[in-house]
């Protein structure tokens, strides 16, 4: 004999009824609710984060080419990629990109952001042609890039140095120029965002900081060094952590831009996910690439946390 | 009552029987993507269907740098195809791996295999068994833009390396600030030039590349450091050429950027859409001596290791199609690539071809390199020219690094 | 509520007087704003020129012709590639605003053993790139089948860590009064959450929407590696596939380039306020 609640006016006719279900206090019944509501995350988060973060540690250790099965090796892959030369020479490129782009793409974004923030007339419009570049695919604009800096005739880029009387650039197919051509098409693709993150952070200090100060008699210099720079430091590490691991982790405008020579010429422009794309989906060495991969992460995390640490203390 | 079993049991049978033949047998062919290699295998497949309306074949591809990736991981997971191409170069590992089976000598006798294709089939054997057939063999020619060589003054195309030069020297063209308008020849490392010089200069300036039993890498000498030179000083000396210009060689030479390139018949198809020049094929220049070399190579067609029952026989007689003399002609006339088959490649009409006629005899005093890993021994080839070209190195270091690294890659082999 | 206009606080402070440096930096700026879509303006001018005119500098062509992205368009493949791009990003965005949201607010709202835990694991799995999982993932997908399928390409994103986080942000926000109210009437604790909840952080979802839907109409790695054959393709991979075709015939890979370009860009220009809005938001909260 089930017994049925009151049902109140108005209410939704699907409360869950019974015998069973009456018994329960209303902790427990929270509690039902709480985690049949977490059940399916946290299965999806285990399969899908955790699990293989784990298999991922645990293929570093192997040596595998998928044909056979996995040989345990300790850390013999981690021994061949520190004596691998063409390792380092990735490493020195990832970190390159990381610190060479982070500090341009952050002081052009953020001095953008602090004169845009003043605009009125068409504000909306020169934001918009800022922000633009960051909604286009990487993969799309590689292509438009690297038509941009193909050599006379075709390529855009020397084609106006040439109208200017300037020498033509080899850019990509350079040694030297290549990593920063490449670098430039990530900095572009990013600005807008760091720009509008840069201009919400400044549009949350409150205007008495800015009366107080003019009151004072501070100039504009002043007030840039004392008052909106300060207050503008959580933005700024959110930032720099932020495209710090966008630039660690490049490889879409690679990838696009060195089709016929990947991470060329001569792998100076090789980042070390494109390392680990061919070990894994061109050698097949599975093990290998998996040791890459836990390279990488350990050095996302000691960038992370160090930039936390050194920027939060000062 | 037992009439009505009876009945309903002949009914039974027969609609096991109507279901079972309502089901075709579906078998899953691979190969890489190219486009017309693509087509080439569409029309053969219709053709196989229509001859054997019970079996079906559903062709999937992959980028050439995933190819090998693929069939391995399909394999893995047991999902592998049933009949697969892969490059002769790649047959240690298949076998090692035990994606391929051997080829059942029912419906394909040694015999019969040795005396109907090309020596170069024997590639393909390990031990006592055939792993593969080709559809079709490869070699390398330089072809010509017969306009550009005719407006620079030169009436026929070059048949030795000094009159290659002087044709590059005479038919290109720069603009006022110095920069390359028409290329004399496309330098492209990455395309085949890597081949032209592994098989061919080194040998024509008296080396080999590797050892007999291809186990060594011997082109770190004299010769090879000279073939080298003779290539980068395409670029830097007689300035006929730059590597990279318009990206890649094929590309310079399809938009009439380039007078002449050195590609293999596999390009037969792409080229063939060119109308805004007439274009001309002869064969590999020879050295000042005569010596002539050339490379070629083959994709083959294998059975997967798994492979069994109905869907080994619906294999079977789609391999027999798809290396018979019919599809062979179908692949000549839609990828350019020579049949396997002597007899169907060294017919007169063939030999008598100006297209195919060089190609053809340039199999005939070819070699073909063993590769263990294609595309990081192209890389390493890449690598030796842009270091020369690039970073000033000289031959010598560049060439002894390069076989170093070659070295490195072949001992790394696991047998 | 944030205008997303110039800060009036900044023109009140400083007064509104038009001096010679406002000017020069506001040139400036135009300047640099126009340098900074000159790829896009190029991207599209080539796009409507034919080969022969690829060369020529003028952003405006000569003589501008839709006759590339007929080709492009009747070749089939790029819709297929629109197509499953489309369905792709609307799927995962769907996923996510669903579970970050339930997750979220879970763990926002209700008090009960190991809620820290669960938070701090799923924030650390913000650490973990992507880059790391996908040999895991590549290999799992192959036992199971994944391979070369919708759910293959979507399964890594369905939920994420940063979705859940913003949401929970938000949530934290909510009085806990409206959701008493709605208990003592009766709702039960999902009817709470959708219907209570949910139309108080609508900011916060469209923000979220509109992230994870770029992030996956522009992913590029990932459905790199799990598709194999060219149907299954999302647009970012069917183009790079496309461009390496077709060598230096620039027009038709800038064609290509526009056409995958060219819906967010539209979809930007019409709900430019809400999108800004909402990275604004995501950033001031992240």
């Amino acid at each position: 004999m089930a017994s049925t609640p009151t049902q109140t006016e108005g209410a939704a006719p699907r409360r869950p009824t019974g015998p069973v279900w009456d018994r329960l206090s209303m902790k427990t019944k929270k509690l039902i609710w709480v985690w049949s509501f977490l059940a399916l995350p946290i299965l999806f988060y285990s399969v899908i984060r955790f699990y293989p973060t784990l298999q991922a540690f645990w293929l570093s250790l192997t040596d595998w080419d998928l044909m056979q099965p996995p040989v345990f090796i300790g850390l013999g892959n981690y021994k061949r990629l520190f004596a691998d030369p063409q390792f380092w020479k990735v490493f020195r490129n990832t970190f390159t990109y990381l610190i060479i782009g982070t500090p341009i793409s952050l002081v052009l974004a953020f001095v953008i952001s602090y004169y845009l923030d003043r605009v009125k007339i068409m504000h909306a419009f020169i934001r918009a042609l800022y922000f633009l570049p960051f909604l286009t695919t990487a993969a799309a604009m590689a292509w438009v890039w690297r038509w941009f800096y193909q050599p006379a005739p075709i390529g855009v880029i020397n084609d106006l140095l040439g109208l200017m009387g300037l020498p033509q650039q080899p850019f990509i197919r350079s040694v030297t120029q290549a990593l920063p051509s490449i670098m430039v098409t990530s900095i572009w693709a990013g600005l807008g965002f760091q720009i509008i993150i840069f201009m919400a952070g400044l549009r949350a200090i409150p205007s008495t900081y800015y009366e107080a100060a003019r009151i004072d008699g501070l100039g504009e210099w002043a007030i840039l060094r004392k008052i909106t720079l300060p207050l503008l430091k959580p933005t700024t590490v959110f930032l720099v952590v932020f495209s710090s691991i966008g630039f660690l982790r490049i490889f879409d405008q690679v990838y696009n831009m060195t089709t016929n020579d990947p991470g060329g010429p001569l792998g100076s422009t090789k980042p070390l996910v494109l390392m680990i794309f061919q070990t894994a989906f061109s050698s097949y060495e599975m093990g290998y690439a998996a040791a890459q991969t836990v390279v990488l992460f350990s050095i996302l995390l000691v960038v992370s946390l160090l930039q936390l640490r050194v920027l939060r203390d000062k | 009552m037992r009439r009505g079993l009876i009945f309903a049991g002949l009914i039974a049978g027969f609609s096991t029987l109507a279901v079972n033949a309502a089901q075709a047998v579906e078998i899953e062919y691979w190969q890489y993507v190219f486009e017309t290699r693509v087509k080439a295998m569409d029309e053969l497949i219709a053709n196989f269907e229509k001859a054997n309306p019970d079996i079906k074949v559903k062709q999937t591809t992959f980028p050439y740098a995933d190819y090998q990736t693929r069939v391995v991981a399909a394999n893995m997971g047991g999902k592998g195809p049933d009949v697969m191409q892969l490059f002769y170069g790649w047959l240690d590992k298949f076998v090692a791996g035990k994606l391929l089976q051997p080829l059942p000598t029912d419906m394909f006798p040694h015999d019969k295999i040795e005396s109907d294709f090309f020596p170069i089939v024997t590639a393909m054997k390990r031990g006592e068994n055939y792993y593969g057939l080709p559809t079709a063999v490869r070699s390398l020619a330089l072809f010509y833009n017969k306009k550009l060589l005719k407006d620079a003054g030169i009436e026929t195309p070059p048949k030795t390396l000094d009159e290659f030069v002087k044709a590059g020297i005479a038919t290109t063209k720069r603009d006022a600030a110095g920069n390359l308008i028409v290329a004399g020849t496309t330098l492209d490392m990455a395309g085949q030039d890597h081949q032209w010089w592994r098989e061919i200069l080194v040998r024509q300036y008296g080396g080999a590349p590797y050892s007999d039993d291809n186990k060594k890498v011997t082109y770190n000498s004299e010769a090879g450091v000279k073939a080298l030179k003779f290539y980068t000083d395409l670029q830097t000396v007689q300035k006929i050429g730059q590597a990279g210009f318009m990206d890649e060689g094929q590309a310079a030479f399809r938009a009439g950027m380039a007078a002449m390139t050195i590609d293999g018949t596999f390009r037969l198809g792409a080229f063939k859409s060119i109308n805004t020049f007439e274009w001309g094929v002869t064969e590999l220049p020879a050295n000042a001596e005569g010596v002539r070399s050339n490379y070629a190579s083959y994709f083959a067609n294998g059975i997967g290791g798994k492979v069994s029952g109905e869907k080994l026989e619906a294999s079977k007689k789609f391999l027999a199609y798809i290396s018979s003399p019919e599809a062979m002609d179908i692949w000549l006339k839609t990828v350019g690539e020579l049949p396997a088959r002597r007899s169907a490649a060294l017919t007169e009409a063939n030999l008598a071809d100006p297209i195919f006629g060089p190609f053809l005899k340039g199999l005939e005093y070819a070699h073909t390199t063993q590769f263990v890993d294609e595309a990081a021994q192209r890389q390493t080839a890449i690598d030796m020219a842009n270091r020369v070209l690039l970073e000033g190195q000289t031959a010598e270091e560049s060439v002894a690094q390069a076989a170093a690294a070659e070295q490195a890659i072949i001992d790394g082999v696991k047998k | 509520m944030m205008s997303t206009d110039t800060n009036p606080k900044v023109a009140a402070a400083f007064g509104a007087s038009i001096r010679p440096g406002r000017i020069i930096a506001w040139t400036l700026l135009l300047i640099g704003g126009l340098i900074m879509v000159t790829p896009l303006l190029f991207m599209f001018s080539t796009s409507l020129k034919t080969a022969g005119q690829v060369y020529d500098l003028r952003i405006i062509p000569a003589a501008p012709t839709l006759e590339n992205y007929i080709k492009v368009l009747s070749d089939g493949r790029f819709m297929r590639w629109f197509f499953n791009s489309a369905f792709v990003a609307v799927t995962v965005t769907l996923s996510n605003v669903f579970f970050d949201s339930l997750v979220g607010y879970t763990l926002a709202k209700f008090e009960f053993r190991g809620r820290y835990l669960i938070f701090l694991a799923i924030l650390s799995t913000l650490m973990i790139p992507t880059e790391m999982l996908v040999i895991p993932w590549y290999l799992m997908s192959s036992q199971l089948g994944w391979l070369d399928s919708y759910w293959g390409i979507m399964f890594p994103g369905m939920m994420t860590a940063f979705g859940t986080f913003l949401m929970k942000q938000f949530f934290d926000t909510i009085p806990n009064d409206f959701l008493e109210a709605a208990r003592i009437d009766g709702l039960n604790e999902f009817q709470i959450w959708w219907k209570v909840a949910m139309p108080l952080v609508t900011p916060a979802l469209s923000a979220l929407a509109i992230f994870t839907f770029l992030g996956n109409w522009t992913a590029f790695f990932w459905p790199l590696i799990v598709t194999t054959s060219r149907e299954l393709y999302t647009l970012p991979v069917g183009l790079s596939s496309f461009a390496v075709e077709q060598s230096i015939q620039w027009e038709m890979i800038m064609t290509g380039a526009a056409i995958a370009t060219l819906p967010t860009l539209i979809v930007f220009l019409v709900l430019q306020r809400y999108i800004v809005r909402g990275v604004m938001l995501a950033g001031l909260k992240g």
